[in-house]
């Protein structure tokens, strides 16, 4: 079982899903974060006075997944996140030990069906 | 005495208007500009401000301002809990409406005038010593100043000329700003952290809604539905408009964007700009009034982040320096062909004019700065200015309030 972590601009989160969604992904998390990397972040001006924000919102997605869809998943996402331009994102593969389905006690990749 | 219907039903009117400058367009303005920490404590003093100095203008804030005269400076307490002040018009402050009337109208000045103030020491005044604050401002600087230029007071007599409150309410709220600024300090974390407006939305708003009030403020200090008050509406919108376009194009100039900020503080300093010239002057000169107040206060903004005062929301750099330009423009560009009960001013052919108007300026200046620090200075060594540091890391809305402005 692997889990995936894609950072991505936040615009481009309707395309990731639907591309996740079409090669079998069945559910994600999302959240908006906020980070930098090599893009930085950028100035406001108010008054003149002037604030640097380093901290610029981009969006998290965790998809947890058996590890034949993986290779498929992380193409979705560099086909459907990419523009091109520096602060597209990255994306983060991790194994995962055990994944439980609450409702039922389902282990392992029974809870990810 | 005759009432005159169209004259009391407007002075009413511009009384709602000017009372909606303060709440909600004042309180919109600056609490849009603070962190979202501060949203309610910065409302509150506006807020507040409207009930402490709605109860002292009925009890003795009128009668300082506008009772019998007490050699030029201030005027007697006859007038005190308004015990004399009726629905009769008072000919001897004006004819026509109620005295009540006019009355209610100025004490929606002296509220707004303390409100103003509140800007230059926003997210870090205790709010026990801010209304004490309140009260003593308004009744030791606010109600002399009102008398000088408009109740019987030397200002007046000696031809000074203030429309609607350039010297009374904008150079003195500007003015007690730089006292309060220096005396309060800067907020902890200042020129380090970022203090960015939490909610520009609010502020425009509250800033489209003081140009709409402003006309009840400038119009209706014609104290009659007249053509006086048709020529300072048109020079108020005009002044306004030129100030707005003036601080965009300034900015955008100068190397930034054009900012909606920008504009909206624009519009305001070209209001404040032309409110002590509003009635004497053309709508062509209102165009030059509002256009060298946009840009005026533009760099006068821009200056204080290098002078290291932090007058947090730039009462200073809007209303003080707004102020004194339109006061000395008003000696500029006054004309009694627009106003026959005014005078003329240096581009008309009389330079006295100027220096009287430069007098009136020095001396609300002085008066105000000097007072203002005073009154600080005892409440700074009796009950303390600012919020512990706690408290204002905190915020003014937990700390002294006990609530918050949003819950998410």
């Amino acid at each position: 079982m692997k889990k995936i972590e894609a950072i991505i601009k936040p615009f481009r989160l309707d395309e990731v899903k639907e591309a996740l969604t079409a090669v079998g992904v069945s559910g994600m998390t999302v959240s908006e974060v906020k980070g930098f990397g090599r893009q930085k972040g950028h100035t406001e001006l108010y008054r003149g006075a002037e604030y640097t924000v380093d901290f610029l919102p981009k969006v998290k997605i965790e998809v947890l997944l058996p590890e034949e869809l993986l290779a498929g998943a992380v193409d979705a996402i560099l086909n459907s996140a990419q523009t091109g331009k520096i602060g597209d994102g990255k994306i983060f593969v991790t194994t995962v030990d055990e994944v439980i389905r609450i409702r039922t006690n389902e282990r392992g990749d029974e809870a990810l069906r | 005495m005759q009432i005159n219907s169209g004259d009391t039903a407007w002075i009413l009117t511009c009384s709602a208007l000017v009372l909606m400058m303060s709440i909600p367009g004042l309180f919109l303005f600056y609490g849009g500009l603070v962190r979202t920490k501060n949203v309610l404590g910065t409302i509150m003093q506006t807020f507040v401000v409207v009930g402490l100095i709605s109860i002292t203008w009925v009890l003795w804030g009128y009668t300082l301002a506008f009772g019998p005269d007490v050699g030029g400076i201030v005027g007697n307490l006859k007038w005190f809990a308004l015990n004399g002040v009726g629905a009769e018009p008072n000919p001897d402050i004006v004819e026509g409406i109620p005295h009540l009337a006019f009355m209610v109208f100025q004490m929606m000045f002296a509220i707004i005038t303390v409100a103003l103030i509140t800007g230059a020491f926003a997210e870090r005044a205790k709010f026990s010593t801010f209304v004490v604050f309140a009260v003593l401002w308004s009744t030791f600087i606010y109600s002399p100043l009102a008398h000088w230029a408009w109740g019987g007071g030397w200002m007046g007599a000696m031809g000074a000329l203030d429309f609607a409150g350039g010297t009374v309410v904008h150079i003195s709220s500007g003015i007690s700003a730089l006292a309060a600024a220096l005396l309060y300090g800067k907020r902890r974390g200042y020129g380090r952290d970022a203090m960015m407006p939490h909610n520009l939305p609010f502020s425009v708003i509250g800033a489209a809604l003081l140009w709409v009030g402003w006309f009840g403020f400038n119009a209706g200090s014609a104290l009659a539905a007249d053509g006086l008050a048709a020529v300072a509406f048109v020079t108020t919108n005009t002044a306004a408009a030129a100030a707005a376009l003036a601080w965009m194009f300034t900015e955008w100039a100068c190397g930034g964007k054009p900012t909606l900020l920008g504009a909206a503080t624009g519009a305001v300093a070209g209001l404040v700009s032309i409110t002590p010239a509003a009635g004497f002057v053309s709508p062509g000169s209102a165009i030059i009034i509002g256009a060298g107040g946009g840009i005026l206060c533009y760099a006068a903004c821009n200056f204080k982040t290098r002078m290291g005062y932090d007058d947090s929301l730039d009462v200073v750099g809007v209303h003080g320096v707004g102020g004194v330009w339109g006061a000395l423009a008003t000696g500029l560009f006054a004309s009694t062909v627009v106003n026959s009960g005014g005078a003329d001013g240096l581009f008309f052919g009389n330079p006295a004019q100027l220096w009287i108007q430069f007098v009136s300026v020095v001396a609300t200046m002085v008066f105000a700065f000097v007072g203002t620090l005073l009154i600080l200075g005892v409440l700074n060594a009796t009950m303390g200015l600012r919020l512990s540091d706690d408290d204002e890391q905190m915020g003014l809305d937990l700390s002294q309030h006990e609530e918050r402005g949003y819950s998410w």
